[in-house]
């Protein structure tokens, strides 16, 4: 993967090299191998490449022939090979082996549809001299970033928005309503972000630029069938499928001309992509992972089965409250945004694990939860739509205790409280983030914290939003369609794929694949009936299925842990860095604005002699500290820690 | 008393849910899991609080809303069971 910026004016004036200079300057960590700019009237071009795939001819901006067409561009197309081999049919000439030609040339070919003929992972920017216009495409999933922001005459963009700001162009501040979705849902909804003024491609569109004006194209997203258009066939012939398709997906994944290792976290994911992987890399192969001194977050044992089980080279790093406390700083200067858990910190410091190792690329298992039906939520949903039928049924919330285990309360009263907290929205089951109202309400808590002038700063209520801004046929989609929805809108992109996915990859210069989110997976999962994704309240039942051969009864059978880290316990206690004193002092609450200090002081008096301290006060403390951290990096400029 | 006994409910819930002095945050009926303010496990702390702070045991099967939802409420029950010792 790489980093890209650029400048383009819809006049045709000239950008200014020094500027595009310095945008790319900023991102240095996306592309430390070389950089690389093409400028001429009306655009600029700028790029810094981490080299991968051709590693002596792929250097960029690379053009078509004639020199009409022009991209920069951050990314892997998976299938370059065959979509090559298909433009050389039809006549196109290519000057080298890289995958980035490929796209200019399926430009020339198809036009705006060139898109739909690429499978991979991409944010890029293509230049089409001729028509003097701009596009700027986001990947399906939104694996890759993309900003922008508009500026008199035109607009900057890049992989990070510290180029953005090092354009000149962008002053760093908080957008309120983008703060405000970030404390409701994890992250801002696209094409809104954290920073007023800027910008992301939301994931599947192009934004497309030229002299008429500006406009979004939206070429893919996560379409479900109506209920009784869903693929109800025999679970052996889907079990077929879904092993030939992941068994492509991970296969296409290894075309580098580098080393590839892979992620190892001991859950079925990583463990079904590594038991993948064996039978297709000759050579041994190199896996990684992370563990918790905390034995509730650890799954070092898990880790360690499957490194005997498939005789991989593993590499482990113990991550302990220090690490994560000293990490933290480095962790939202990458992420560019205030996140509610540590969980960022940790995936840093094992990309950096990678890179010491010498290995530049790993597949991940990222995605398997929202393509195949992993996730708490979807149980969670289910369950409340059963308990919606009846909803005097004493019994049918009982099952949330199934998914809650620590919910270790008496049957009678039990019920009772269930019935209060997850009963939320249960009069109108239709409703289409009914799966997701539990978890936006606990997670708006931390919105307690704000200061009063600040919240005045806020407009409207995020989830009356996004509740606007989805599509129409959602209404007639399987409630648990309806559901992987919601998370493939919100959380996946902006959040997993983002704070915890590229920007902690690309702190260390490392590249990660998702054989989950390949589109074809994606499609043939959103067409199954979801009773083969969930069996009663079995998680990833076909995965499973599929991978019985391959994977050990132990993992295969294991109660799903979410990934988690330790979160205030790392800051507080007597060893509290300085940094977070300082930030979290009354002083700098106040000067920064967005917190009621006083709210603050007790927060973190409250978790101090706290022994477990209770979710929501951990997710309201990692969100002060981190918006606080936020701040003095890009509103002030500071270097924090 | 009772006024004493839904003061010193009443803070606590401000103080560790709410984070403020302020008793206009918190009416004596407001629904602690209806508004958000305490969920299903920071009750736990509140049946600490009650056992520990109130001197008051609470068994398994009154740990229901209708004993601990609201300040009115929590006095309630803890009066009755002082009543009971």
């Amino acid at each position: 993967m790489c980093g890209i910026a650029g400048i383009y004016f819809n006049d045709a004036r000239t950008p200014e090299a020094a500027r595009l200079e310095r945008m790319v300057g900023a991102i240095p960590h996306r592309g430390p191998d070389g950089t690389g700019y093409h400028i001429e009237p009306g655009v600029g071009l700028g790029h810094a490449r981490l080299s991968i795939i051709d590693l002596g001819g792929g250097a960029q901006p690379i053009h078509n022939g004639d020199e009409t067409t022009w991209i920069t561009y951050n990314g892997e197309v998976f299938n370059y090979i065959e979509l090559r081999a298909e433009l050389i049919a039809r006549g196109h000439k290519f000057r080298t082996q890289s995958d980035t030609e490929v796209i200019v040339h399926a430009y020339d070919e198809y036009g705006d549809d060139f898109v739909d003929h690429l499978n991979g992972q991409f944010a890029f920017a293509l230049w089409d001299r001729k028509l003097r216009r701009l596009l700027l495409v986001r990947d399906r999933a939104g694996i890759l970033p993309l900003y922008y922001a508009q500026i008199p005459g035109g607009i900057v963009f890049a992989s990070e928005v510290k180029a953005l700001l090092a354009s000149g162009y962008v002053q760093a501040a908080l957008d309120p309503d983008g703060f405000d979705e970030l404390m409701t849902f994890w992250a801002p909804v696209a094409p809104r972000t954290v920073f007023a003024g800027v910008s992301i491609v939301p994931p599947g569109e192009m934004l497309v630029l030229d002299e008429s004006g500006m406009r979004r194209k939206r070429y893919w997203h996560w379409e479900f069938p109506r209920v009784a258009d869903l693929r109800r066939d025999p679970a052996e012939k889907l079990e077929a499928e879904l092993h030939q398709i992941l068994g492509d997906a991970t296969q296409i994944r290894l075309r580098a001309d580098v080393p590839v290792g892979a992620y190892l976290s001991g859950g079925l994911d990583s463990s079904t992509l590594v038991a993948l992987l064996k039978q297709r890399v000759p050579q041994t192969l190199q896996t990684f992972s992370i563990g918790f001194d905390d034995a509730g977050l650890d799954e070092s044992a898990h880790q360690q089965a499957m490194v005997r089980h498939l005789d991989t080279v593993h590499n482990h790093v113990q991550c302990s409250l220090a690490d994560i406390a000293k990490a933290f700083p480095r962790t939202i200067l990458h992420s560019e945004s205030p996140i509610l858990r540590t969980a960022p910190a940790p995936m840093q410091l094992l990309s950096g694990l990678v890179r010491r190792n010498g290995v530049k690329v790993v597949l991940t298992g990222e995605g398997a939860d929202e393509v195949l039906g992993g996730y708490d939520i979807f149980k969670e949903s289910k369950v409340r739509q059963f308990w919606a039928q009846q909803p005097q049924s004493k019994w049918r919330p009982g099952l949330l205790k199934r998914l809650y285990p620590y919910l270790d309360l008496t049957s009678e009263q039990s019920a009772a409280y269930l019935k209060e907290f997850f009963g939320i929205g249960l009069n109108n089951p239709s409703d289409p983030c009914f799966s997701h109202l539990p978890r936006w309400m606990t997670t708006a808590q931390c919105k307690l914290f704000w200061s009063d002038e600040f919240r005045a700063r806020t407009s409207g209520d995020p989830a009356a939003r996004l509740r606007e801004s989805l599509p129409a046929e959602l209404a007639g989609w399987h409630p648990f369609n309806r559901s992987e929805y919601l998370e493939a809108k919100t959380l996946l992109p902006s959040y997993l794929l983002s704070s915890q996915g590229d920007r902690m990859l690309m702190a260390n210069s490392v590249e990660g694949r998702f054989p989950f989110l390949d589109h074809r997976l994606i499609e043939f999962a959103t067409r199954l009936h979801p009773r083969y994704k969930m069996r009663v309240l079995r998680e990833k039942w076909l995965l499973k299925q599929a991978m019985r051969k391959a994977l050990p009864e132990s993992i295969l059978n294991r109660h799903k842990q979410p990934y988690r880290a330790p979160d205030a316990a790392a800051f507080l206690g007597p060893s509290m860095p300085e940094y977070v004193k300082e930030l979290t002092s009354e002083a700098m609450i106040t000067r920064y604005g967005y917190f009621d200090p006083v709210k603050v002081s007790r927060l973190i008096t409250k978790l101090g002699r706290s022994k477990v301290p209770a979710a929501r006060d951990n997710m309201a403390f990692i969100g002060v500290l981190s918006t606080q951290i936020w701040h003095a990096t890009f509103v002030s400029g500071q270097t924090v820690g | 008393m009772a006024d004493a006994l839904n003061d010193q409910i009443r803070n606590f819930i401000l103080e560790n849910y709410l984070f403020t002095n302020d008793t206009k945050a918190l009416g004596l009926d407001d629904s602690l899991l209806g508004r958000g303010i305490v969920d299903s496990t920071g009750m736990l702390e509140i049946i600490f609080f009650i056992e520990e702070q109130l001197g008051v045991k609470v068994k398994d099967e009154e740990m229901i809303p209708d004993n601990l939802d609201s300040v009115n409420k929590i006095a309630a029950f803890v009066s009755s069971k002082r009543r009971a010792a």
